[in-house]
């Protein structure tokens, strides 16, 4: 389907901003590939525009090295984009937060997308709050058209203000696809390579970070005004100031939803370029006895107004009650909290269940699950911690297999944790993609510790949760595990196949028994990818 | 009709964003606005997923559509369009699904009872989208089987929506062009064959 080519617009948010982030002249974007963020890199990849113009858009091994590269494409002067996920720019906070006292020199733009309600998450954070913590600008589109437009200007604004920008998109405008005007025919021209006229500019010794972190104060006075005077933050007159509506991004839709074709009777603030319009804010304060903030993940916008001495009832939301505290919002939510009356409806009838995802017919990790579960078996005092990533659904029936899913890496450290404090066995399960993403370091530590502990890297050869991209360093796992120092008598690769199960089995159990670092790789290529033609490889 | 709503509800795998992306695109060449929402990720592995898909002649707020309000319910299996049934309008809403159901979970309901609950509504076309699909040539073809039916329903033309079927699968070859345009015409047949029974 050509959606993305000819006439027909009809994209993605996460497709929008692809095509805004070519059209604003990138050499590259940097990404590792997360729900719902994946689908901006992946237009990258797949658009012809791009390829000519020779934008580098492979994936990066995790969000912190993505960060990182497209940090030193902004130094050689050149514009760079870095998408990730919410709990991606956990990853990378390290780089966002610095980058932001180094600056951008060639426009930077993070691209980050939040996943209220945790449709494919471990948690729904706020990504704004990291905005308000790097102090710096940053936008939320409220849609399609939006996601567009703000990334070019978020571009011009990173370059106009030498600061990296910020874009906050949630999964519903990630994906959902909208009409959208392309507002170039022809992409900007690249930047040249072209150095900050200060070589120290990015050396953050102390002294220089002190002196550039000063400047970056000095600046935000300007990032204020200019949210304040932004187009994308607007007002709209309403003559029943008994109430005053602050709406951010994608919120202000579920508004205008709430009163189809007639106008909101309420003065209405929609914001979607922060730091928060205060002035703007205050304004609404003043002028409506209440205001009701309406926003997407947590209650930031609100909990400014409320500040320490609002007025009991003068700002609401998410923190009175008004709106649910957790969850994303929805048309039928915000119309609730205006007093609307929901339409009569049919009920679900009770006989319907739950359906769960659920790991497809074929699926490796299943038969992986078989021979860990009956290695288990004489174990009843050991534990399996598991990952991100397909292999999660090992937590429901009938499988039920793994105790732990907490972050990208963290079954093979907290393994690590578990068996020092005596638990065995441990067992580590992770994915390849999830392995390499963050696995490496903490197979450091198992091997320096000598750690008694099995990790067992379920090898789909794909990163399958996501769609399929490939693998770095795929096929060569067991090359990297024995050359951080796991004994290769106790690397085993096997084939996850029923006709292999007792086999794979009995080396697992011998492995429980080994008081030492002990690595599985079982290997065998995702049935999705396979069915696709996808190498892994690549 | 200057505006509708459409729920496509079923199984992960099931070709439900095909169905959103046929109509979505035929909608944009007729000048229409659209917002389509999409399930990806986990819940794509076999789970519940359902997209919102919304036409109209002006401008659409809201990405998704509020309980209540949509005026056809696309399911590709009984139980996932019953989970769906709050969304689709109390009166007037035309509930078009498979009878087949997607056996994927051991607490799945009987699907005589489910079929019962589907028979209830005012508005309904209930057809073996799998045997029709099998017909045509290829039982991957159930979702152009379910578009047909549900074509005399929407507010663009079922020819144009017909000849978007035969665009979209267009760089899969002609046979697959052929199967699912044969799969789309006994779906809609089957749902004209379905009004006058019922």
């Amino acid at each position: 389907m050509s959606a993305q080519t000819g006439k027909i617009r009809l994209w993605l948010g996460d497709e929008a901003v692809a095509q805004a982030a070519i059209d604003a002249g990138i050499s590259g974007v940097y990404a590792y590939p997360g729900t719902p963020s994946t689908e901006i890199t992946e237009y990258i990849q797949k658009s012809a525009e791009a390829r000519a113009l020779g934008v580098r858009s492979a994936w990066s091994c995790n969000e912190k090295t993505a960060m990182e590269e497209a940090l030193g494409m902004s130094f050689a002067g050149k514009r760079a984009m870095a998408c990730m996920k919410h709990v991606g720019l956990n990853v990378a906070a390290d780089p966002f937060m610095n980058a932001a006292i180094t600056g951008a020199h060639g426009g930077l733009v993070v691209v980050v997308a939040d996943d209220p309600s945790m449709h494919s998450s471990q948690n729904e954070q706020d990504s704004r709050y990291y905005g308000v913590f790097a102090q710096v600008p940053f936008f939320e589109p409220a849609d399609q058209q939006e996601a567009y437009d703000q990334t070019r200007e978020a571009f011009d604004f990173s370059e106009r203000w030498g600061v990296p920008v910020m874009l906050r998109l949630t999964t519903r405008l990630a994906h959902s696809r909208a009409n959208v005007k392309r507002r170039v025919e022809q992409p900007r021209a690249q930047n040249p390579i072209r150095f900050h006229d200060d070589p120290r500019r990015f050396v953050l010794l102390p002294a220089i970070a002190r002196r550039n972190y000063n400047e970056l104060l000095k600046k935000l006075p300007e990032f204020q005004a200019a949210a304040e005077a932004s187009p994308y933050n607007t007002v709209e007159e309403g003559s029943d100031r008994s109430l005053g509506i602050v709406a951010c991004g994608l919120a202000v839709n579920y508004l205008r939803e709430a009163y189809g074709d007639e106008a909101c009777p309420h003065p209405v603030l929609k914001i979607s370029q922060y730091p928060a319009p205060r002035k703007a804010l205050a304004r609404m304060l003043e002028r409506c006895e209440s205001v009701l903030v309406l926003e997407d993940g947590y209650p930031l916008v609100e909990d400014l107004m409320k500040g320490v001495n609002a007025r009991p009832g003068a700002v609401r939301g998410r923190l009175d009650g008004t709106l649910p505290r957790a969850g994303e919002l929805d048309p039928d939510i915000v119309a609730q909290a205006l007093g609307h009356a929901a339409p009569h409806t049919h009920e679900v009838p009770a006989d319907v269940v739950p359906r769960p995802p659920s790991l497809c017919a074929g699926c490796p990790h299943a038969n992986t699950y078989d021979f860990l579960r009956d290695a288990m078996a004489d174990h009843p005092g050991g534990r399996v911690f598991s990952d991100i990533g397909c292999y999660t659904l090992g937590a429901l029936p009938p499988y039920e297999a793994i105790n732990s899913c907490v972050d990208m890496g963290a079954s093979v450290t907290m393994a690590k944790g578990a068996a020092e404090a005596g638990v065995h066995p441990s067992v580590a399960v992770i994915g390849d993609s999830t392995f390499m993403h963050s696995g490496l370091t903490g197979l450091l530590d198992i091997v320096e510790d000598k750690t008694p502990m099995t990790l067992i890297i379920a090898d789909n050869l794909t990163t399958g949760m996501t769609g399929g991209q490939p693998v770095a360093a795929a096929g060569r796992l067991e090359d990297i595990v024995k050359g951080l120092g796991v004994a290769p008598e106790h690397v085993h690769v096997l084939v996850p196949l029923p006709g292999n199960h007792k086999a794979n089995t009995e080396i697992l159990r011998k492995e429980l028994d080994y008081r030492g670092p002990s690595v599985i790789i079982s290997r065998r290529q995702c049935v999705v990818a396979a069915r696709a033609g996808k190498s892994g490889i690549g | 009709m200057t505006h509708q709503d459409i729920l496509i509800a079923g199984v992960g795998g099931q070709g439900i964003l095909s169905i959103a992306g046929i109509i979505g695109t035929a909608a944009i060449e007729r000048g229409l606005h659209v917002k389509q929402c999409e399930v990806h990720g986990m819940a794509q592995r076999g789970g519940a997923v359902v997209s919102h898909l919304r036409l109209s002649e002006k401008p659409i707020a809201s990405d998704l559509i509020g309980r209540g309000r949509a005026d056809l319910l696309l399911a590709m299996e009984p139980m996932e369009g019953l989970r769906h049934l709050p969304w689709l309008k109390h009166d007037g809403g035309v509930l078009v699904a498979n009878r087949v159901p997607v056996r994927n979970l051991k607490t799945y309901p009987a699907t005589e009872a489910l079929i019962a609950h589907i028979d209830r509504l005012q508005k309904r076309r209930l057809l073996d989208a799998e045997a029709l699909a099998r017909k045509a040539g290829t039982v991957r073809a159930v979702n152009s089987v379910l578009l047909g039916a549900a074509s005399a329903f929407l507010m663009i033309p079922a020819e144009v929506i017909r000849d978007a079927v035969a665009q979209f699968f267009d760089y899969k070859g002609a046979t697959i062009v052929e199967q699912n345009l044969m799969a789309f015409d006994l779906g809609r047949a089957a749902a004209e064959e379905n009004s006058k029974a019922s």
